[in-house]
């Protein structure tokens, strides 16, 4: 800007002085182009990098076990045999715990969020509920295992197995330890709440609010326009929500390692121990007894890489498709 | 969740129900079933308030009970020594967790120093490009990047990283760490530089500045505070993490500040007492959480008020 107050000189000097500047502006440009491109490329490299690292060092258990490695439950490292299904079956059980808890309170929260909260407590209210995801997933764990578990064990786990019904089911047999697939279940569905609140409100609020106005005119109470109209329009970006929550949940280690017990076995009952396949790794990958070991726990981890990739993409997917028909 | 809906088509409209209650008995029913049809339909949307604000407090309820216990049992064990001292063996009263929270600041600023760069300059050219093949496929495996769980992130460094050099370092913690920082640095810069008026842009290049300038001088500086606060989540977020340092960093019993050695990290320190037996180590432990936790949400606050002093309001 200095350069435009300049006195200027002679014509034939400030002319090359000109071409000089256009050019070097062009050569920036073009550096500045291939640097941003450049570090917008990391990302699929980066990805790229993550997919053939842990491919290839999974790939001697894959050989070695096929598509069994996901079927089987044996894992036997001083024989070199390995299956990861109970691992693969603790992952999922775990989360779908998660889900059945967090689902109905988020869904409530986010309602009462964007329809019914007064101005003043929504900002402080959506605050404290998003604080939830900044808590690190070590201090969960740490209050899992000295509050929550305690509390499971003396008065949670003894009151569901004594309901009349439900308490016969299976779920809830055996004796009740701490360390289970029910507190796993808990915890992750207090961690992945804030998750599917703040995306079930950011598409509640997307909702055009021609669609309310037009469900109220009709002469439907707030809680009509909810249900007939607005969440209609939101529903597969509030899908979006659970499904990203998912995402989260299946790949959780921290907390889950120090609550699930860490059990090669699958079993019917909640009550009862358990391993997700990110615990596995977190718990024997530093110990691993053999290269075969290693790389059988590589692959679980390849299995979790391509599990949370399709449910992300799809979360994604169903997020996207919402705002655009907003903005549309 | 689903509600019956209540039939709306054959039930007449009110005013001319109203009046006519003094003349046919058929008319006096419609009005009757009118008046229970909309007292049932109040009765469920005050139901569902109740409800959704019952949610509202349940949800809220984890957050209190945890701080509540952190500051509970943190607070008491909490004192000088901890902030000056390295742990002691296990078994020995005393010690602290200076060592952890000095690793875990190195370990930040090398992720800052590798996630920041690279998540800013994807950010402008993802704003810049916007509606191109390559931005909307960088886009997408930014958010799937997002969402890799933080263990696959760790076993990939230590394969990447640790195995070829044979040794843990700090350093491939740090590289783990700055990793996950990127998506979220990458989405926060796109957003706030999308929101820098078009006209500055136009003004700044109307004016003959060339348009990398305009980009970095103009745009980028105009949308800085936003970019703090997406650079302030990011480092909220790493500063807790553990699975990817368990077998990058490994954690160290001693003073190290080395990229090359292995070194001690706050919430991996936390991980190892909180499920060593020793009621000791444990209270450490709340302790550590207790700092941790602090730490975190300080910067998350910093953060919300380094959006707020630009825009007005909180960007979320």
């Amino acid at each position: 800007m200095s350069e435009a107050a300049r006195p200027v000189v002679t014509a034939r000097h400030d002319d090359a002085g000109i071409a000089a500047r256009i050019e070097g502006s062009a050569i920036g440009d073009t550096i500045y182009r291939w640097m941003t491109t450049g570090f917008a490329l990391c990302i699929p490299v980066l990805l790229l990098f993550i997919a053939l690292e842990v491919g290839a060092a999974a790939w001697p258990a894959i050989k070695a076990f096929g598509f069994g490695f996901l079927t089987s439950s044996d894992w036997d490292p001083p024989h070199a045999v390995f299956g990861a299904a109970p691992a693969i079956y603790g992952t999922i059980v775990s989360s779908i715990i998660a889900l059945i808890i967090a689902t109905p309170l988020a869904l409530g929260v986010a309602i009462f969020l964007s329809e019914f909260a007064p101005a003043w407590l929504r900002q402080p209210m959506a605050f404290f509920v998003d604080l939830l995801a900044a808590i690190p997933s070590v201090v969960y764990g740490l209050w899992g295992i000295f509050v929550l578990q305690p509390l499971l064990r003396e008065h949670v786990m003894p009151f569901l197995s004594g309901l009349p019904l439900i308490g016969q089911s299976g779920l809830f047999e055996g004796p009740a330890y701490g360390p289970s697939m029910l507190g796993a279940g808990l915890i992750l569905a207090i961690m992945v709440l804030p998750y599917i609140s703040a995306v079930s409100r950011e598409v509640l609020m997307a909702v055009p609010r021609s669609q309310r106005e037009a469900a109220l005119a009709l002469g439907a109470t707030k809680w009509e326009m909810i249900a007939d109209a607005v969440v209609p329009y939101a529903r597969s970006g509030i899908i979006g929500g659970i499904i990203l929550g998912l995402g989260r949940a299946l790949g959780e280690t921290m907390a889950v390692t120090m609550l699930i017990g860490n059990v090669h076995k699958i079993s019917a009952s909640l009550f009862a121990p358990g391993y997700t396949m990110a615990s596995l790794i977190a718990n024997e990958f530093a110990e691993a007894t053999g290269d075969l070991h290693l790389s059988a726990l590589m692959a679980v981890g390849g299995v979790l890489f391509i599990v949370t990739l399709i449910v992300n993409a799809l979360a994604r997917w169903l997020v996207w498709r919402v705002s655009r028909e907003a903005r549309a | 969740m689903t509600l019956p809906t209540p039939p709306r088509a054959p039930v007449p409209p009110p005013r001319p129900a109203a009046r006519s209650i003094r003349s046919s008995g058929v008319q006096r029913a419609a009005a009757e079933r009118t008046r229970t049809t909309i007292a049932r339909r109040r009765v469920v949307n005050v139901v569902m308030v109740g409800i959704t604000f019952v949610a509202a407090i349940v949800a809220t309820l984890p957050l209190l009970f945890i701080l509540g216990h952190l500051l509970k049992a943190g607070a008491s064990s909490i004192n000088l020594d901890f902030f000056t001292e390295i742990p002691k063996p296990p078994g020995e009263s005393g010690g602290g967790m200076a060592n952890a929270m000095a690793g875990t600041l190195v370990l930040i600023v090398t992720a800052s120093l590798f996630g920041l760069p690279v998540g800013i300059g994807a950010g402008l050219y993802l704003a810049e490009n916007r509606g191109t093949l390559i931005a909307n496929g960088v886009r997408f495996l930014s958010d799937v990047l997002n969402g890799l769980p933080s263990i696959v992130m760790g076993i990939f460094a230590w394969q990447f990283l640790v195995r070829p050099m044979g040794k843990f370092t700090a350093l491939a913690g740090g590289i783990a760490l700055g990793a996950m920082m990127i998506p979220l640095v990458t989405r926060t810069t796109e957003e706030m530089i999308r929101i820098v008026p078009v006209s500055l842009r136009e003004a700044a290049l109307a004016l003959g500045y060339s348009r990398w300038r305009t980009s970095l001088v103009v745009v980028l500086r105009t949308a800085l505070p936003g970019i703090v606060t997406g650079a302030l989540v990011a480092v909220s977020r790493i500063a807790g993490e553990t699975a990817p340092l368990l077998f990058t960093v490994l954690g160290n019993q001693f003073w190290s500040l080395s990229l090359r050695e292995p070194i001690a990290a706050l919430p991996l320190q936390i991980f190892i007492f909180a499920i060593s037996p020793y009621d000791q180590q444990h209270s450490l432990a709340w302790a550590g959480a207790l700092v941790l936790i602090g730490i975190v949400l300080v910067i998350s606050l910093a953060a919300r008020f380094a959006t707020r002093s630009r825009f007005g309001r909180g960007g979320d």
